[in-house]
């Protein structure tokens, strides 16, 4: 391995790095913002926008990004809407990940038992205050490790971004490889890269259910 | 005793075409402890669960003091704030401490400023002796605990009537007193209560009236007296008779005295 080659590319790959990592954030972010209200409007059972909620999540989670990239990048241009490279990045990569994040939440929202939600309801809650304090933090507690799940799942899907011409980790690791050979020192790089930016996460996501698991809700039954 | 505070006028409840509760009536007056029996399936917990709106009914009324409750309603939430109700399964909030749990209520649901809730939080801890618990976990408490905190948090909310399913059944046995024990002291401090339990001696021992629930519909209605010793109905006394065994000296329990005839 050409140990000059990778010094000398390192800064080429830190900048992809944040790319990939800032558009990925930005798309985590707002995933869990579509998925969380996805999932309240299915869960409050609010009409039409709970079938428009149903409609999309099947639709995002059983087509490709790459399709959905093309839409918003090629398809919508057609038609006269014209989003930046980077908002088509975003807007793509939360209409996926709402959809999973929505599905996330909803599992945990079912782990809750209905008990919890009488009780609540016996103490007089009204049915929003019975969802903020009763059941939903029972519920994020069981959805964590779905939720980390889906974030690691979007971080690494970012690698489509290069179709947008954005010069993300992939998109750099891309370019080297094309101009000058080395191919095996570009991707042991860009593995690197990947992995130094995912572990973090899979380790907090370790931690964070280390943490629920003793803050004690583990008992889930006759409490 | 004073005035009515809850009246149950002929409720009909059927789940997928099977009556449950047929034609049920009863009354309960201030101050009042009026405890339901009845064999499994009769429909108490029913009952119960209807008279505070979580189960609707499909027919008949029901008011609480006077208001009629029953019905679709939007402001379900004030009526359930004035009926306190326990389960048989504690359903405590496994995410809060046990003080949380009873500060909930009362801090969000009646806006209770939280400072004077958690002081008469504490004393009603230290009147059923878990003064000490109330920063523990609920998963850190026996079954008895939970169910006492459990009551704790009903009555934090001042309501007007408590409902009771059950509470016991889950216990192990030597838990069974320390939690009854609660509800007798709440019944001497005047909580009007509808019991619903299958612990014949408590019962008794509680009850200012007792009503025997058959079928969905009330068989049979009197004092604890009256219905333990002198059941009036075949069905009672073969009901009564099955919390009974016969010793192999021949020699029974709790048996009712067979004087019904007269
Ligand atoms: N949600 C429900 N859906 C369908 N059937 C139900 C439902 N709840 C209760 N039932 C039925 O109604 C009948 C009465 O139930 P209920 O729980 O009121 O009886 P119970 O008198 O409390 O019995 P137990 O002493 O065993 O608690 C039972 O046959 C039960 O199967
Ligand atoms: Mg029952």
């Amino acid at each position: 391995m050409d140990g000059a080659f990778i010094l000398a590319h390192v800064p080429d790959y830190l900048s992809g790095a944040w790319v990939t990592l800032r558009f990925g954030l930005y798309g985590v972010a707002c995933s869990l913002a579509l998925g969380l209200l996805c999932c309240l409007v299915r869960s409050f059972r609010v009409p039409v926008l709970r079938q428009i909620a149903g409609g999309y999540i099947e639709l995002a989670r059983n087509t490709p990004l790459l399709v959905q990239l093309f839409f918003l990048y090629a398809g919508l241009p057609r038609v006269g809407i014209k989003f930046s490279a980077e908002a088509c990045a975003v807007i793509g990569l939360t209409f996926l990940g709402g959809a999973y994040m929505a599905e996330a939440f909803r599992s945990g929202l079912e782990s809750v038992d209905k008990s919890q939600t009488e009780a609540g309801a016996c103490i007089g809650l009204t049915r929003a205050q019975n969802i903020r304090y009763v059941v939903f933090p029972q519920a994020l507690a069981t959805a964590v490790p779905a939720l980390f799940a889906n974030v690691i799942f979007l971080i690494k899907e970012t690698s489509v971004f290069s179709v947008l011409a954005m010069m993300d980790l992939m998109n750099v690791a891309d370019t080297l490889r094309t101009s000058g050979g080395h191919t095996v020192e570009v991707l042991f790089m860009l593995a690197a890269a990947y992995l130094m930016i995912l572990l973090p996460v899979s380790l907090l996501a370790t931690l964070a259910e280390r943490r629920l698991r003793y803050a004690g809700f583990g008992d889930r039954h006759s409490v | 005793m004073g005035e009515a505070i809850l009246r149950v006028r002929d409720i009909h409840k059927s789940f997928d075409g099977t009556g449950v509760l047929r034609g049920v009536s009863m009354e309960i007056r201030e101050g009042e402890v009026v405890v339901i029996v009845g064999p499994s399936g009769c429909g108490k917990s029913t009952l119960l669960r209807c008279i505070n709106g979580l189960e609707t009914i499909d027919r008949g009324e029901i008011f609480l003091r006077g208001e009629k409750i029953s019905g679709r309603r939007k402001d379900l939430h004030l009526v359930r704030q004035r009926i306190g109700m326990v389960f048989q399964s504690y359903d405590l909030f496994p995410h809060m401490k046990v003080m949380d749990n009873l500060l909930l209520g009362p801090t969000k649901a009646l806006g209770r400023p939280r400072a004077e809730v958690e002081k008469e939080a504490l004393e009603m801890l230290e009147r059923v002796g878990l003064r000490e618990k109330a920063c523990a976990l609920p998963r850190t408490l026996s079954g008895g605990q939970k169910q006492r905190v459990a009551l704790v948090r009903a009555m934090l909310m001042r309501p007007e009537i408590l409902l009771l399913d059950e509470i016991t059944a889950a216990l192990d046995p030597e838990m069974v007193s320390e939690v009854l024990n609660v509800v007798i002291d709440l019944a001497r401090g005047g909580m009007t209560m509808a019991i619903v339990t299958h612990e014949m001696r408590f019962a008794e021992a509680v009850a200012d009236r007792v009503l025997f629930l058959e079928e969905g519909v009330v068989l049979e209605e009197g004092t604890p007296e009256e219905f333990f010793h002198a059941p009036k109905t075949e069905r009672a006394r073969h009901f009564l008779q099955s919390f009974t065994y016969a010793s192999k000296r021949d020699k029974v329990e709790i048996q009712p005295k067979n004087n019904a005839g007269d």
